[in-house]
C-alpha cells in the first residue's frame, strides 16, 4: 500500500521537447488517479517516470517516502499494463504470468500457486499453456493484468490499456479493472485519452495539456466547474460549446452577446465584482450541449437566436445537432452542439432557433481561465 | 495456345543454359575430384567432363595421403567456430547498446561502425600485421580470430533488427524485475533468433575461405587453415588437379551442411532485418 508523490517534475527531450512543466501531484494510498489529456500532453511521460523507463529532467518523485529518481525500474515493485500488452510472445501464458516471480527468486511451489490463483481470478486458468499468438484481443489484455497482478505490487500502472480493444468488451474490462483496484486497493495510475474511461474510472482525473496540469478533480467537479476552456472542451461529450463575446454594462445590468443576440447576466451568478474588471474586454462563454433547448414554433421557451444545423447525429436516446461555429474567430472546435431528446424531423440545412437560460453560462477571461461563482 | 507453350519451351531452355553456367563450375569440380588425374584436362571440352564414366575415389585418398587434411579442418572448424561464437556475443552486446541504451557519443560510433562497413580488409591488412606483431601475436590461433570478432556488419544486422522488435518487451521485463542485461538475454535474444542465425551464416561465409591474413600471420602446419592447405596442391609438383578437386569438395562441404541446417531461419531472417 503506498502513496505517490510528484514533487516540481519536469521532463524536458533531448530534442528539446517539454513534455512535463514543474508538475506536483500527491496520489493517496489505494487510490485510482487518471491522467487525462489529448496524446502528446505528457500523460505517458509522467507514467513512464514514474516506472523508471524515463528519467525526469527535474523534481522528485517519491513511492511513499522514498526518493526513487535514481532507481532502476526493476528495483521499484511497480507494475505496469501497456497498451500493446507487451506480452513475452516466447513464453506461454503461464510463464509470462509467473515472469515476475521468477525475478523475484521465488520457490517454484510459491509461483505455481500464486500464478494460479491470479488466473483463477481473471478466469485464464483454460488458457494457461497457450502462446500469447494464440490469444484474442481480450484475453491478451487480461494476462497483461494478470501479470502486473501477480506480484502484489506497490503501485500499479496503466498506459491506455483498453485502447486497442472493441467498445463492447472496452466496457466490459472497464469494470472489471475498477473492480479489481477496489479489491485489492492497489494505488493506480492510469493513462488514457478518452475521458469517458477517465470519468467512470478515476476516483480523482488530472487533466493534461502540453505537459501542464489543467485541472485535478473528481468526475462532477471536471464537469460542472472547469477551471478553464480546454477542460470545458475536453469533458462532456460533445464538450461545451464556447463562444466569444464582448462584456457590455448598460442601464439595464451586464450583458454578453451571443449570435447577436443580448443576454442579460443579472441571473447569472456572476457579481458585479467579477464582471466590472471585464466590462468592454472580449471573454469566452461557454454553454453545455444540454444545456441549449430548442425553442418550439408555439413561441414556448426563451427567444433565442436562430442557427442553421450542419449536422444531425441520431443515436436512439437523443440527437446531437451540430451547427456552424458563431462568435469565434479561428479555433479548432469547428462546430457547435446541442443535446436533444430523440426526434426524427430535424434535417441538416433546416433552421432552428435556440435558447439558454443564463444560469446555465460559463464565463472564462480573456486567457480562458474560468471565473468564480459561488453558487457552482 | 501453340504460340504460347513454343515460348515456354523457349524460356526454360533460355533459363536452364544460364543455370548451367553458374552449376557447371561445380558439377566440374565433383565429377573431377572422382576420376583419375589424366582425365580431368584431357576431357575438359566434352560432356565427360560433368558426367565421369566412373568413380575413383583415388584423389581424395591422395589428399589424406600428401597432407594433414584432417588437421586443417580442424584448425579451420576452431578458427572460424571461435569468430562466429563470440561474434554472436560481442556484436549482439554493441547492436544492443547502439539500438537501445542512451549514451554520449552514440551516434558517432554508429557512424564510425558504418563507415567501416566499406573499407576493404586488404585495406588494413598490413597495418593490422604491424600492430599485432608488436605485441608478439603470431602463428598462432589468436591472432586468426581476435581481429575478426567484432565485425560492423553483423553490428549493422543486430542494430537494425533491434530498432524493429517492439521496445514495450524489453520495458515490460524491466518492470518485472530483470535487469538490463537480464531483459537482454531472457526476452531479447530469445526473439531474435532469425538474425542470430543471419549473422552466424554471413560471418561464417565470409571467413571460411580467408587466404591473406593466415598467409601473413602464420607459418605453421599446426595452426593454419584449409585455404592455406589447398595452396599447397598448386605449389608442390606434381600439380595435380584431381586432388585439387577432391580438396574443394571437401572444403565445400561443412559450408554447406551448415548452411542448409540453418536455411529456414535464415531465409526468414533475411526477410525481417531492415524492413521492419
Amino acid at each position: 500500500m503506498s502513496r505517490v508523490t510528484f514533487t516540481h517534475i519536469s521532463k524536458r527531450y533531448a530534442d528539446g521537447t517539454q513534455a512535463i512543466v514543474d508538475l506536483s501531484l500527491s496520489v493517496a494510498d489505494g487510490e485510482l488517479l487518471v491522467l487525462l489529456g489529448p496524446s502528446g500532453c505528457g500523460k505517458s511521460t509522467l507514467l513512464r517516470m514514474l516506472a523508471g523507463l524515463e528519467s525526469p529532467s527535474g523534481g522528485e518523485i517519491r513511492i511513499d517516502d522514498m526518493v526513487v529518481n535514481d532507481l532502476d525500474p526493476q528495483q521499484r515493485n511497480i507494475a505496469m499494463v501497456f497498451q500493446n500488452y507487451a506480452l513475452y510472445p516466447h513464453m506461454s501464458v503461464r510463464q509470462n504470468l509467473a515472469f515476475p516471480l521468477k525475478m523475484q527468486r521465488l520457490r517454484r511451489r510459491a509461483i505455481e500457486e500464486r500464478v494460479r490463483t491470479v488466473a483463477e481470478r481473471l478466469s485464464l486458468l483454460e488458457l494457461l499453456d497457450k502462446q500469447p499468438k494464440a490469444l484474442s484481443g481480450g484475453q491478451r489484455q487480461r494476462v497483461a493484468m494478470g501479470r502486473a497482478l501477480v506480484r502484489e505490487p506497490k503501485v500499479f500502472l496503466m498506459d491506455e490499456p483498453l485502447s486497442n480493444l472493441d467498445a463492447e468488451l472496452r466496457l466490459q474490462i472497464r469494470q472489471d479493472i475498477a473492480r479489481l483496484q477496489r479489491d485489492t486497493g492497489i494505488t493506480t495510475l492510469y493513462v488514457t485519452h478518452d475521458q469517458v474511461e477517465a470519468m467512470t474510472l478515476g476516483q480523482r482525473i488530472l487533466v493534461l495539456k502540453h505537459g501542464v496540469v489543467q485541472q485535478l478533480g473528481s468526475a462532477h467537479e471536471l464537469y460542472a466547474r472547469p477551471a478553464n476552456t480546454f477542460v470545458a472542451g475536453f469533458i462532456g461529450s460533445p464538450g461545451m460549446n464556447i463562444f466569444e463575446t464582448p462584456v457590455r454594462r448598460d442601464e439595464r445590468g451586464y450583458a454578453v452577446e451571443i449570435a447577436d443576440r443580448s443576454l442579460s447576466l443579472r441571473d447569472s451568478g456572476y457579481t458585479d465584482e467579477d464582471l466590472t474588471p471585464l466590462v468592454g474586454k472580449t471573454v469566452q462563454a461557454g454553454v453545455r450541449p444540454e444545456a441549449l433547448r430548442l425553442v418550439t414554433s408555439n413561441g414556448e421557451g426563451v427567444p433565442g437566436f436562430v442557427v442553421t444545423l450542419s449536422g444531425v447525429e441520431r443515436l436512439g436516446h437523443e440527437v446531437i445537432v451540430h451547427f456552424p461555429a458563431i462568435n469565434r474567430a479561428g479555433d479548432s472546435q469547428a462546430a457547435h452542439s446541442v443535446r436533444l431528446a430523440y426526434q426524427d424531423t430535424l434535417q441538416i440545412g433546416d433552421d432552428v432557433s435556440l435558447s439558454l437560460e443564463v444560469k446555465d453560462l460559463y464565463l472564462f477571461d480573456p486567457s480562458g481561465n474560468a471565473l468564480h461563482r459561488g453558487d457552482r | 495456345m501453340h504460340r504460347k507453350r513454343l515460348w515456354n519451351v523457349l524460356d526454360y531452355l533460355l533459363l536452364s543454359a544460364t543455370a548451367m553456367l553458374f552449376i557447371a563450375p561445380v558439377l566440374f569440380m565433383v565429377a573431377g575430384s572422382l576420376k583419375p588425374d589424366a582425365r580431368v584436362l584431357s576431357e575438359m571440352d566434352s560432356l565427360r567432363a560433368v558426367l565421369p564414366a566412373e568413380i575413383d575415389w583415388q584423389n581424395y585418398r591422395d589428399v589424406f595421403a600428401r597432407i594433414p587434411f584432417g588437421r586443417y579442418l580442424w584448425n579451420s572448424a576452431l578458427i572460424n567456430g571461435l569468430i562466429v561464437g563470440l561474434g554472436l556475443i560481442v556484436n549482439a552486446l554493441a547492436a544492443y547498446a547502439l539500438a537501445r541504451l542512451s549514451w554520449r557519443g552514440r551516434t558517432v560510433i554508429l557512424a564510425g561502425v558504418l563507415a567501416l562497413l566499406i573499407i576493404p580488409f586488404e585495406a588494413i591488412a598490413v597495418p593490422l600485421f604491424y600492430q599485432l606483431s608488436a605485441l608478439g601475436w603470431r602463428n598462432d590461433y589468436l591472432v586468426q580470430v581476435f581481429p575478426f570478432v567484432a565485425n560492423p556488419l553483423a553490428i549493422y544486422l543486430f542494430y537494425s533488427f533491434f530498432l524493429g522488435l517492439p521496445r514495450e518487451l524489453e520495458e515490460a521485463a524491466r518492470v518485472d524485475g530483470a535487469g538490463i542485461l537480464r531483459a537482454f538475454f531472457v526476452i531479447v535474444i530469445p526473439n531474435a533468433k532469425p538474425v542470430f542465425a543471419t549473422v552466424a551464416i554471413v560471418t561464417f561465409l565470409l571467413y571460411w575461405g580467408m587466404y591473406l591474413w593466415p598467409l601473413l600471420m602464420t607459418v605453421d602446419d599446426g595452426v593454419r587453415p584449409l585455404p592455406l592447405a589447398i595452396a599447397t596442391f598448386y605449389t608442390l609438383p606434381p600439380v595435380q588437379w584431381g586432388d585439387i578437386l577432391a580438396f574443394g569438395v571437401m572444403m565445400v562441404l561443412p559450408v554447406l551442411v551448415i548452411f542448409i541446417a540453418f536455411q529456414p531461419w535464415f531465409v526468414r531472417g533475411v526477410a525481417t532485418t531492415g524492413i521492419k
